[in-house]
């Protein structure tokens, strides 16, 4: 499949990769110089692949309610919150965020971004516990879109995002607080007079923004972006250095970090989930795991060495397997080899040595608080 | 160029006779796998006395993103290894061919030999990955 932006892609000379079904730029030119880019001045993503569901009615906060692990129907307009949706057992379907929003006609909706990979999981699960009889049910009718290919999404993230996406839309970005969106007008001409979304959100550790746009006047818009970021020192970037960035932020990534057979608590997400509200799959199962202690825990990880640790690489405390790493990558801002993995709790404390087994080479390890990064607060 | 000899996996092989008359190969990585590769970050090199084989694993280059394998491009003994590439991979992407060789193989097999591409041919199978 191809995003809206595929074109603009191969133009810049991307290297294309398939991620999770999508033809995507894994970098344009080479990871450790957009991953400086994003840190210092700034980069643009293309999140295209990533789903976009859009939530409509009086009863959609209800249904939401029922169906995210975090309270919707206290939300207020402009709010952005990070979710689960976990099964039945509690394990993790998929980690999203919800956004409530007003439309061209000032009516309210939330929109639901999911990760590609699980979009078409997620999509089958909201159309399962959305019945006609909820749907339908006399004024608390639910509306649901899937607008992943109608609307794109473009991430402009770094410390020089405001500057570069102010003059190109009609919201005052700078009273706009981290986690919260707007409706809002595009003012240039490509976008043709059309609205869309900003959101000061992001998957970098940096400030930064997304914005969603229609799918029609995306192409031209990222040309734009690309022009004006010159200046600016914010340049197209690719899912490669997404990753890197996300890793030292300590943020966890579908797949790796989060999958079906984890559940929120031991990943450290505990307060995503609201277990005494609204009953969502899973919320039983969570309350009873919140009770009992925890077998496993999420942890950073600094591997000393000059060889990094990758996914799946296992760890070990005298000779005991105590757990396993889930994402591992050299990090390009701090110079050292980091990663993030899973440990028996009684090995989670900050300054324990293990040892990981790289493809057959023994590396010690320690653990160490996350984030590895957080950005120096102006 | 002319002496320089390819893999299908990206390894260039430049085949000399040392003074007893014995086949040595000089092997690296050409400059289409550095270019795939980018952002290099560690490079697991073979130890002298290793025993290769052609085709066959002998190292690995790892990358931000991934790690890669470096395949033998001869059957054959490592008899000498480019140990600067422990400090600093900069030679594999500033001079692939000279600086940025990785390890010398003395052959045992020479027929190990006759699966290398040409020049013309390995770039031409390049073209068509890309």
């Amino acid at each position: 499949m191809r995003t809206p932006l595929y074109e603009n892609h191969v133009r810049l000379g991307a290297k294309m990769v398939d991620f999770a079904g999508w033809d995507m730029p894994v970098q344009f030119s080479t990871i450790i110089a957009e991953h400086n880019a994003v840190r210092t001045a700034g980069g643009l993503v293309d999140v295209s692949h990533m789903g976009r569901l859009r939530f409509e009615g009086p009863g959609a906060a209800e249904f939401l309610s029922s169906t995210l692990t975090r309270r919707v129907c206290d939300m207020s307009l402009g709010q952005v919150r990070y979710s689960l949706v976990t099964n039945k057992q509690g394990f993790v379907l998929d980690d999203v965020l919800l956004g409530y929003y007003l439309n061209d006609f000032g009516q309210p909706y939330y929109m639901l971004v999911v990760n590609a990979g699980n979009h078409d999981k997620i999509v089958k699960w909201i159309k399962a516990h959305l019945t006609e009889e909820i749907a339908m049910a006399p004024g608390k009718e639910v509306i649901f879109n899937d607008m992943s290919s109608v609307w794109a999404m473009i991430a402009v993230q770094g410390p020089n995002s405001l500057e570069l996406l102010q003059p190109l839309v009609d919201v005052d970005l700078k009273s706009m607080r981290y986690y919260r969106g707007s409706q809002c007008r595009f003012l240039h001409p490509c976008a043709q007079r059309q609205g869309g979304i900003v959101s000061r959100t992001g998957y970098t550790g940096e400030d930064g923004f997304e914005i969603t746009l229609g799918a029609g006047i995306a192409s031209k818009f990222w040309d734009v972006l690309v022009e004006m970021g010159k200046p600016l020192g914010v340049i197209p970037t690719g899912l490669g250095c997404r990753d890197t960035l996300r890793l030292e932020a300590g943020m966890p990534l579908y797949g790796h970090e989060l999958s079906e057979s984890i559940n929120p608590i031991e990943a450290g997400l505990g307060s995503a989930c609201y277990l005494d509200g609204y009953d969502f799959p899973g919320r039983d199962a969570l309350k009873k795991i919140a009770q009992e202690p925890l077998t496993r825990t999420r942890v950073g990880l600094e591997i000393l060495g000059k060889r990094p640790a990758r996914e799946g690489c296992k760890l070990f405390v005298n000779d005991e397997e105590v757990g396993y790493v889930t994402s591992g990558s050299p990090s390009p801002t701090l110079g050292k080899n980091i990663a993030m993995g899973y440990v028996k709790t009684e090995f989670a404390e900050p300054d324990t040595a293990l040892t990981v087994d790289i493809r057959g080479n023994k590396a010690e390890a320690k653990v160490v608080p996350l984030p590895f990064y957080k950005r120096a607060k102006k | 160029m002319s002496n320089f000899l390819f893999t299908p996996t990206h390894e260039w092989a430049s085949v000399s006779k040392d003074s007893d008359g014995t086949t040595i190969v000089t092997m690296g990585l050409t400059d289409y796998a550095l270019e795939l590769l980018t952002d290099l970050v560690f490079i697991d090199l073979p130890t002298v006395g290793d025993a290769v084989t052609a085709g066959e694993q002998c190292g690995e280059i790892e990358s931000v993103k991934a790690v890669s394998g470096i395949n033998s491009p001869a059957t054959g003994e490592v008899v000498e290894v480019n140990e600067e590439l422990a400090n600093s991979l900069d030679p594999m992407t500033s001079d692939p061919f000279g600086a940025g060789w990785i390890c010398k193989i003395k052959v045992s097999d020479e027929a190990s030999l006759s699966a290398l591409l040409d020049e013309a041919t390995y770039r031409a199978t390049c073209h068509e990955e890309h």
